[in-house]
């Protein structure tokens, strides 16, 4: 849904996009972080691995903060639609640098390899799956993407679901052992999901 | 005895250390306690200098790599847990149990293993199965002046390893839904575990070993992936029967008995082909090599796999 100024606003100091882009940009201050440790040498040993592992739990959590968006305005009456579109653009931005990090940094694009762990490896399959559903709507979240695409954009945006499914078995099943903190992250999202199936009648048991 | 070299880097090349022992006094002590093949080795050739020089690359990882960036799962399953979470972990007093098929099982102090065997410096590769590495000059003994002290006997065809439980002084140990199995255990075949290159060590550059790598005393098989060498090493027991291994019990299709560094054989879930080069490259530009087989020791133990097929036996 396109943002519409909220009718609990009053007397705002700076416009519906200003805010957007200052809330994408304060955001951005983990990844700046991350960068400047690394290239400082405080992220010990292994920085480039600290950077990836760091920049795909924040496209998750970002991922998973632009879903909680339109449950949070229909079951708790919190409105911060205006913010969905600036959270669902961090979680393409951490995407992307995540995938920097493994197929330039880590990888050094070696196409061969990055070939067969795309095709081959379901881990990275999943991976590299979420992030191009994430780079399509990205490439569609400009206002004139919106306009073009009318009916079509409400259904292709629906793939935002598919990505979180696909990032959640992405996370879960990337290291040598089960971690917990997958799962957590997994359960979340499924949470988040599962509250779009609560039928429109229902809400009013489920928000209280 | 078998004369062999295996690739060094120079002397020169190796970064000083406070309280790093030279070289060659180690050296010369691990010749007179052990008397081993390897070490007659090095004497041979004059000492190590004269040994073909690795690529200017390979330089030994510096200690603050080497003791913090570990997989040591008895700590935690981060790189950074071992160092930070291994501060109430006690080393001594230690014994390693010998035992099985042997002559003479013994419970051995670690004071006296160290006495009998002696130190010498070995620089090995390390070769970690999630395809990243470091070059570590390692104190110890090769375990097969041990073996040779328990005396084998007829039948015995491999080595099961044995490391500590402690969870109270070990945070990984406790709970853990999805952990390893504690303790951890590690197995070789016995003509691997008297192979000279097979090592124990109870120190890194001339100091005794930190906790997080396994203090006080821990196996290293230069040729074979990093998780072969069991850390904090209680006990040590021959058998006729291939030994279960930590790793492979958690997931066997991802960690074979043997685990000999192979960059054609991937694990199913990463290339093997290179490695990450820790300790060096910066944060744009990672510094890999291309892995070789059996960790570039392919001179000194391919003989011991002739035949076998390296992707089944992985």
């Amino acid at each position: 849904m396109p943002s519409s100024p909220s009718p609990r606003r009053k007397r705002a100091r700076f416009s519906p996009v200003t805010r957007q882009v200052f809330l994408y940009l304060f955001f951005l201050f983990p990844a700046v972080l991350d960068i400047a440790q690394g290239m400082t040498g405080a992220l010990g040993p292994n920085p480039v691995s600290v950077c990836l592992h760091d920049f795909g739990r924040y496209a998750f959590r970002f991922l998973l903060a632009s879903l909680v968006v339109t449950p949070l305005k229909r079951f708790l009456g919190v409105d911060i639609m205006l913010y969905r579109r600036p959270l669902g653009l961090l979680a393409f931005t951490y995407a992307a640098l995540h995938v920097f990090f493994y197929v330039v940094v880590a990888r050094q694009l070696d196409m061969h390899v990055l070939w067969k762990d795309f095709t081959s490896r379901p881990f990275l399959t999943f991976g590299i799956l979420t992030f191009i559903i994430l780079a399509v709507l990205a490439a569609t979240s400009t206002r004139r993407a919106i306009r073009a695409l009318g009916r079509k954009w409400a259904q292709l945006h629906k793939l935002v679901y598919v990505a979180m499914v696909l990032a959640s078995i992405h996370y879960s099943i990337a290291f040598k052992t089960w971690h917990v903190e997958p799962f957590i992250y997994a359960a979340l999202a499924l949470f988040v999901l599962a509250l779009r199936l609560v039928p429109k009648q229902n809400r009013r048991k489920v928000g209280t | 005895m078998v004369a062999y070299q295996y690739p060094r880097p120079r002397s020169s090349e190796i970064t000083p250390q406070p309280l790093f022992v030279s070289r060659r006094a180690v050296l010369a002590g691990g010749i007179m306690a052990a008397g081993l093949g390897a070490s007659s080795a090095f004497a041979a050739d004059g000492g190590p200098d004269n040994v073909a020089a690795w690529p200017a690359a390979e330089k030994p990882t510096p200690l603050n790599d080497v003791t913090h960036y570990n997989n040591f799962y008895e700590f935690g399953t981060d790189k950074s847990d071992p160092a930070e979470l291994s501060g109430s972990f006690k080393p001594t007093p230690w014994s390693v149990q010998v035992d099985g098929m042997v002559d003479k099982p013994k419970q051995w102090d670690l004071a006296d293993l160290q006495k009998q065997f002696g130190q010498e410096e070995r620089l090995y590769r390390m070769r970690c199965v999630e395809a990243w590495s470091m070059v570590i000059p390692w104190n110890g003994f090769s375990l097969a002046a041990l073996l040779k002290a328990a005396g084998p006997k007829v039948g015995a065809r491999y080595v099961a390893f044995t490391s500590v439980v402690r969870p109270s002084e070990m945070p990984g140990q406790r709970g853990g839904l999805f952990a390893l199995k504690w303790p951890y255990v590690e197995g070789l075949r016995l003509d691997e575990a008297m192979h000279p290159l097979t090592l124990l060590a109870t120190g890194v550059y001339g100091q005794a070993l930190p906790a997080q790598n396994g203090a006080p005393i821990r196996l290293v098989v230069p040729w074979k992936y990093g998780f072969k060498g069991i850390k904090s090493i209680t006990r040590i027991t021959l058998t006729d029967q291939q030994p279960p291994t930590s790793w492979n019990l958690m997931a066997p299709e991802e960690y074979g008995f043997y685990a000999n560094v192979n960059p054609a054989v991937d694990h199913p879930r990463w290339s093997q082909a290179s490695e990450q080069i820790i300790g060096e490259g910066s944060l744009f530009r990672s510094a890999r090599k291309p892995t070789q087989l059996f960790n570039g020791y392919a001179e000194q133990v391919a003989h011991l796999y002739q035949g076998m097929d390296l992707r089944k036996d992985f």
